[in-house]
């Protein structure tokens, strides 16, 4: 699997999703600077990591989402190439409009920094594939704009299409519909607030994210 | 010439900061305040001749997420 990671100033997931990446499909991904207006050719999967990319300024994700290489992000996506934007990724993802929606300040106002359970709701997605509709797994989060919001009619569509992806178990961060994450119309972009690259291995502690980069590795080669 | 641009919240999205500086406030012992929302002013010095439709097209870039806010223009001069 040709695998990608974005990084931006400010990044700091991204060797974390290197390595899960590299752990699950064999392959070193290439990792890609924000200034570059090309990816690398035949790429089968884009991530977009967490972090605090241009010091979150403006807004989580806004300066990101301007960058050169996310024009070449948002054609990929365009062509049906997997994109995966977890965290700050998610925030990069809803800023460049290819996914519906912001993530806003947690209701709480604290930055959340724990392991969370959420529930599979689709897994039916390239992403999901490997999990059990209504299965409960567990993820870390660590963010303090993590509440996703859209208005009604947003969140009636995300709802009907069956475009959540995950949802929390519990009162995390004042999200609409306790959204964790969701996927494009398309059903090749997911944006994430928890991250499964830090679910991977028996040292994390727990490997309910593994199953994530495995579908799309399965994806990747059928 | 200079413009500002006042960047705020859409009505009915939550403000957690805005409720957080209410109930600051209310702390203080000011308890007349209704409601308080918190927003952002950005200082713009342009160009001459930089026209209206340039600077509107820079809050929907990038200096607003027309998602969740609003924004107004302010020209100085």
């Amino acid at each position: 699997m040709n695998s990608a990671v974005i990084v931006f100033p400010g990044s700091n997931c991204d060797r974390d999703l290197a390595v899960a990446l590299n752990q699950v499909t064999g392959v070193k991904p290439h990792m890609v600077w924000h200034r570059e207006s090309e990816l690398p050719s035949g790429l089968d999967f884009i991530g977009i990591p967490g972090g605090f990319s241009y010091g979150d300024y403006l807004r989580s994700g806004a300066m990101a989402a301007r960058s050169p290489v996310m024009r070449a992000v948002a054609e990929a996506a365009g062509r049906g190439v997997p994109v995966l934007g977890i965290c700050n990724g998610f925030q990069v993802l809803t800023e460049t409009g290819l996914l519906p929606g912001a993530l806003m300040r947690n209701s709480g106002l604290s930055f959340v920094c724990r392991p969370v359970e959420l529930s599979v709701e689709n897994s039916q997605t390239l992403f999901t594939s490997r999990y059990r509709a209504g299965e409960r797994i567990t993820v870390p989060v660590a963010h303090h704009d993590g509440s996703y919001q859209a208005d009604a009619e947003t969140l009636q569509r995300l709802e009907g299409e069956g475009r959540v992806a995950f949802r929390y178990s519990g009162a995390v961060n004042g999200s609409a519909n306790s959204i964790a994450g969701i996927v494009n119309d398309g059903g090749n972009v997911l944006g994430m607030m928890p991250h499964p690259e830090r679910a991977v291995e028996e040292a994390h502690g727990n490997t309910d994210g593994r199953r994530l980069f495995e579908g799309l590795l399965e994806t990747a080669l059928a | 010439m200079k413009a500002r641009v006042f960047v705020t919240l859409k009505s009915g999205v939550l403000d957690p900061q805005g409720r957080a500086i209410h109930h600051a406030l209310k702390g203080l012992g000011f308890d007349g305040v209704r409601d308080v929302r918190a927003g952002k002013l950005i200082e713009l010095e342009l160009a001459e001749g930089t026209d209206d439709g340039e600077i509107e097209q820079m809050c929907r870039k990038l200096l607003a997420n027309t998602v969740i806010e609003n924004f107004r223009v302010e020209r100085l001069g």
